[in-house]
């Protein structure tokens, strides 16, 4: 039990940081074109990366599944052709957090990157700074502090996933069994002691996760 | 414009808005009414749930203003429910196991305790499975990468397949490729998805997927206990002679029959 416990924990945090590190490379690109550029599907974009904010993560978590499974859309070639598939796997942990922790990103990196000014920009351009050098010297860092906050709740996200976890990677122990899938199963299971445990450890977490983002909510503003 | 808008639109919404408070207050009644009849509440082991589904339509049909409601789930599950003080009125395992706590802690009348179904424990694989499983060995084949059974924790059908394995000297070797469901239904299901190579269920469940998974093999039947199928009576329950009609309908003829038309087999004389 105790190494089932700190299993969960290990797990959680190195899934919620894998989790969170996706999450920047496809979140901050995505948040920045949708701030600063207008294209044809611009709507639909927004749309998909902010539909698993709204959507029950039992809904997410399907679509996972019809995605990723062995017979998915996706997951059947991946298992022709390699025998593998990222069902009830560590990995599908990672990607089930990363689809549910994106919205939280993008939304407030976007907003922090619509919040820069443009004329700045604007000064970079007429200097001889291309867009993507501008984005990254000028308009990112300015923006930092939201995209930071924005991180900062992504990773929370990430730790909390429930749902869609145990849709796509299933709650085994020491493998896929997270930190809110052990305190589920331990639950279920009347180990009310180990669920307490795993409750102070999510909830403590979760206090300094918020401590964090909110300095870099004032700092930002 | 503006103005004979919202003068047009005003009677339509105070209608809407009236509307939805009759709608409101029908549903309310239909609430009073239905607490004032009587409601058996029965938490059932979900491989039971064709067979006390359809006795229970025939139990209400027979008894005007008896409603019945089902809690499905891993036996395991409800019998911690039943610890937490849920309001339930008939417990259906599919293991002595849960019951037996239940009796120790008083939550169940002991008297009232019949055992009325037996069931087979099988090893099943996707009907597209080209994998040769006719033996417990050929799990150890290395195309077999993800074996289902239920969590042996709460699921009985995933303590009966443990038994099975450890007698068989497998546990510790399939260890590394076993994923734990919730219960009975849902390793069915990760079988009939083809999301696993094989899985332990009971062959009644088998039976509900006849066209996604095949019978492996059955384990030998002196692996593991005999599963069987207790029901009591909850002693908190506030229809108990509800429930011990309900328990009689199990155990009866009709009952029975039903059982074994969807494959159950009947306890063994004097079972408890």
């Amino acid at each position: 039990m105790r190494d089932e416990l700190l299993s969960a924990v290990g797990l959680s945090v190195q899934v919620a940081l894998l989790a969170t590190v996706l999450t920047a490379l496809v979140g901050i690109p995505v948040a920045y074109v949708l701030a600063r550029r207008r294209f044809w599907g611009h709507t639909a974009l927004d749309l998909l990366v902010t539909l698993p904010l709204v959507l029950p993560p039992t809904v997410t978590g399907y679509y996972l599944i019809v995605l990723l499974g062995r017979r998915g859309v996706l997951g059947a070639p991946l298992y022709a052709w390699t025998g593998w598939s990222v069902a009830f796997t560590w990995v599908a942990a990672v990607i089930a957090a990363t689809v549910m922790a994106m919205p939280l990103l993008v939304r407030t990196a976007r907003a922090a990157i619509e919040s820069v000014d443009a004329d700045l920009e604007r000064a970079a351009h007429t200097l001889g700074r291309s867009e993507w050098r501008t984005a990254l010297e000028v308009t990112l860092p300015l923006a930092r502090n939201g995209i930071l906050a924005g991180l900062v709740l992504a990773f929370a996200r990430a730790l909390g996933e429930f749902g869609a976890t145990l849709m796509l990677a299933g709650n085994i122990p020491g493998k896929t069994a997270t930190m809110p899938l052990a305190i589920y199963t331990a639950v279920q299971t009347g180990e009310s002691g180990a669920a307490l445990a795993l409750v102070a450890v999510l909830t403590a977490l979760s206090c300094v996760v918020l401590l964090v983002s909110s300095r870099f909510g004032t700092r930002a503003a | 414009m503006t103005s004979s808008g919202r003068g047009r639109g005003a009677p339509v919404r105070r209608r809407a808005l009236a509307g939805l408070a009759v709608l409101l207050l029908a549903t309310s009644v239909c609430g009073v009414e239905a607490t004032g009849a009587q409601e058996l509440t029965l938490s059932v082991a979900i491989s039971m749930k064709e067979a006390v589904e359809e006795l229970g339509r025939g139990f209400a049909a027979g008894r005007p203003g008896v409603t019945l409601r089902y809690n499905f789930g891993a036996s395991g599950q409800l019998q911690k429910q039943i610890e937490a003080g849920a309001p339930v009125d008939l417990f259906v395992s599919a293991a002595a196991r849960q019951v037996d706590e239940l009796e120790k802690l008083g939550l169940v009348v002991p008297a009232s305790r019949r055992t009325f179904a037996r069931n087979v424990l099988v090893a099943i694989k996707p009907a597209d499975s080209r994998v040769d499983l006719a033996k417990p060995a050929d799990l150890l084949d290395p195309r077999v990468t993800r074996v289902v059974i239920g969590d042996p924790r709460t699921v009985p059908v995933g303590q009966y397949a443990q038994e099975s394995l450890r007698a068989l000297g497998l546990w510790d070797r399939l260890q590394p490729r076993l994923v734990l469901a919730e219960n009975v239904r849902q390793a069915l299901d990760y079988v009939n998805r083809g999301e696993v190579d094989a899985g332990f269920v009971y062959t009644t469940d088998m039976a509900t997927r006849a066209q996604g998974v095949r019978e492996a093999f059955r384990p030998p039947e002196d692996t593991y206990q005999p599963v069987v199928y207790p029901v009591a009576v909850v002693t908190a329950s506030r229809q108990p002679a509800l429930a011990r009609a309900f328990i009689e309908l199990l155990l009866s003829r009709e009952g029975q029959a039903v059982l074994a038309r969807l494959g159950f087999q009947p306890p063994r004389p004097g079972a408890r």
